[in-house]
């Protein structure tokens, strides 16, 4: 693989992006370009969906059909196309407020059909785009612009829900790794069946500066120094990491894949008719 | 399976999901909901075997998002639904006016607000149909009164919403979707159907939106020769964003309303029934135009001159064809299962003539009778 090949997919025209210094939603869709670029992703076969938020940054620079949707909702709409074209490959950028939050229904029963679908989630524990609200995903007792006193609730693990929920393949990188979290969004490309990556981001602008993290690198050694290497057959979403984050791929088994099965009783149905 | 030709015996929802089968219909997202749900039943039933595909999803926010997919991705795609799924695919459905997708969505109308009167008739969401998204956009609504119309304008919405790249509404009521009537269907060499218009531009000089003087834009369908982005904030015509630009903004809305008033020889449909000679026109559509029908045909053999006005198109409102009938009569009589929603439209499409406007509204999941029409029609002479 020839350095640097994977800038075919980006919309180089489009450059330069508008994240803030140190985000690490850039870094995350370098990881995901290298995986496009690793397995030769015809473009024109490719659709990658976003909704909104500055996850939904992500889509407008990539050189392939890009659509970014409403909030909460790709999943609806990225149903929609692989349903009615399952040979294109389709990839989604959700944030954690979108994907978690207002399109925490729409991640539970995509995962459950198990529709060929590729959905990496870039958790940045925080609303980025409207300004530093807490999400789903902010950690118990940290701080948002909602949150002025610490947050009361309980965030969730975002892996788990999708693996309960069916998802086939369930893995989780961080923005310290690239290269690791690109083999870990391969491997979903490559899966067939729902797969969800949760990728941790860093925002330096609302989450870094109101929780007293001095700069985005000091986010992301925080992310390493608690991230724990697991591997699927050793590795089940109930055991105490004793809050460690467990990072790499969780879960992956084959199970029926929705469009096939679809495919499948249409051919059954259609023979028995010429018959 | 419909064969096209011999007499059937079908209820109008029945009917609606054919004729969005015969039109090439091959998406159906559905999700539950009386009085709608019978649409849902036979796409599920009959898409499979004609390769298309059924699903029916978590919510109506998942159904209407997956036919916005399906129809970018070029199959032609329809969702269906009654008044509270209706208020939840309304942020969708901006979104396809937005982006100018195809698709179609039926509202079979119950009484509301809220879950209001499960499965009751009503005609309380014609308003929302043409308002219940947010942000200055058109819309294109229409109004079926029988069991074969429910078959005829989900073909024309499925045609309407290719030709103009928006989506439509059938607007049907808990009477008409449920009422069954012996219908004989066209065949299928009969029907018109229109698929959306391709680019033809080389791929490196496609530009999505771009006008090409026709006020809509080619559609290039998802895995094809061209690439393309979809945004929903404001944009350019290459499909990116252009929120800082007044001028690409103004421009942008004022072509999405173009793009419907340039052609409203195409999209308005009214169905005129003894107006010629008429001194009281009732104006009305959907179960109550079948109710004023017969009390026109009542009055008549009583002497007294009345007509019918029946909006078959809805959205956008047929104020031309309106003034023009209206004009030789003294007293219109606006009916409606609702508290007077097309009042407002009726009054301008008339305002400088000297006919006197009345209305006869229910909104109590009650039909109004032909009797109910009849009586007020007397009141009036
Ligand atoms: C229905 C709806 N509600 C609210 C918003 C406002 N909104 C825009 S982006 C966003 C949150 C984005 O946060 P997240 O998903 O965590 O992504 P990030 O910006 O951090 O990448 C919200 C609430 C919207 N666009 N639509
Ligand atoms: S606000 Fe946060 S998430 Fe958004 S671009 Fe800036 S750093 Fe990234």
């Amino acid at each position: 693989m020839k350095r640097n090949s994977y800038k075919k997919y980006l919309r180089t025209h489009k450059l330069p992006h508008i994240w803030c210094p140190g985000c690490g939603h850039g870094i995350i869709l370098g990881a995901a370009l290298r995986a496009m670029d690793e397995l030769e992703l015809d473009p024109y076969k490719t659709v990658a969906v976003t909704a909104i938020g500055c996850s939904a940054r992500t889509n407008a620079i990539m050189n392939c059909n890009t659509i970014q949707t409403t909030h909460g909702r790709s999943l609806t709409f990225a149903s929609g196309i692989k349903m009615a074209r399952p040979d294109l490959t389709v990839l989604l950028f959700v944030g954690d407020g979108d994907g978690a939050a207002i399109g925490g229904n729409h991640l539970i029963h995509a995962a459950r059909r198990n529709v060929d679908l590729t959905t990496i989630l870039l958790n940045n524990s925080i609303y980025g785009m409207t300004g530093g609200q807490y999400s789903p995903l902010t950690p118990y007792q940290k701080t948002a612009s909602t949150s002025p006193y610490g947050n009361l609730e309980q965030d969730f693990d975002v892996c788990k829900l999708a693996d309960a929920a069916g998802a086939s393949y369930v893995a989780r990188g961080i923005a310290h790794d690239p290269r690791h979290l690109s083999r870990l969004i391969r491997g979903g490309i490559e899966h067939k069946g729902f797969s969800f990556i949760e990728g941790i981001s860093q925002c330096p602008t609302y989450y870094g500066r109101r929780n007293k993290f001095s700069s985005p690198l000091e986010i992301m050694r925080w992310v390493k120094e608690r991230s724990v290497r697991v591997k699927p057959e050793t590795y089940n979403f109930s055991q105490d990491m004793d809050g460690a984050i467990p990072v790499g791929l969780l879960s992956h088994r084959n199970l029926p894949e929705f469009t096939d099965e679809y495919r499948k009783l249409v051919e059954q149905l259609q023979k028995g008719d010429n018959a | 399976m419909n064969s096209g030709c011999n007499m059937q015996f079908l209820q109008g929802n029945e009917a609606c999901a054919l004729g969005a089968i015969e039109a090439g219909v091959r998406f159906f997202g559905g999700y539950p909901i009386t009085p709608a749900t019978e649409i849902a039943e036979v796409m599920a039933r009959e898409l499979p075997k004609l390769g298309g595909v059924f699903v029916q999803f978590e919510d109506e926010i998942a159904s209407i998002g997956a036919v916005i997919g399906a129809s970018v991705a070029g199959t032609k795609a329809m969702t269906a639904t009654s008044g509270p799924g209706f208020s939840l695919k309304q942020e969708n459905l901006g979104y396809a006016i937005h982006v100018q997708i195809p698709c179609v969505v039926v509202n079979v109308m119950r009484g509301g607000p809220s879950t209001g009167l499960p499965t009751l008739p009503s005609q309380s969401d014609v308003m929302q149909a043409r308002w219940g998204t947010h942000g200055d956009h058109p819309i294109i609504a229409l109004a079926p009164y029988s069991v074969r119309e429910c078959f005829d304008l989900t073909v024309r919405a499925v045609n309407l919403s290719e030709r103009f790249r928006i989506p439509v509404i059938v607007l049907s009521d808990a009477i008409i979707g449920h009422v069954r009537e012996k219908v004989v269907l066209p065949k299928r060499e009969e029907l018109t159907l229109v698929e959306r218009k391709k680019p033809t531009v080389d791929p490196e000089d496609y530009k999505p939106f771009e006008d090409d003087g026709t006020g809509i834009p080619p559609m290039a369908n998802l895995g094809e020769d061209y690439l393309f982005h979809i945004t929903s904030n404001n944009y350019d015509d290459e499909g990116f964003p252009a929120t800082n630009d007044h001028d690409i903004a103004g421009r942008r809305i004022k072509s999405l309303y173009n793009k419907i008033e340039r052609y409203r020889d195409e999209i308005d449909d009214v169905d005129l029934f003894m107006v010629e000679d008429a001194e009281i026109i009732i104006v009305a559509y959907g179960s109550t135009a079948r109710s004023a029908r017969r009390a026109v045909m009542m009055a008549r053999e009583e002497g007294i001159k009345a007509g019918l006005f029946r909006l078959k198109t809805i959205w956008p409102f047929p104020y031309d064809h309106l003034k023009a009938a209206a004009e030789s009569a003294n007293h219109l009589l606006l009916a409606e299962m609702n508290m007077s929603q097309l009042d407002s439209e009726v009054r301008s499409a008339t305002h400088d003539l000297e006919t006197k406007l009345h209305g006869l509204h229910q909104s109590n999941g009650m039909l109004i009778t032909p009797y109910q029409i009849y009586d007020s029609l007397k009141g009036l002479v």
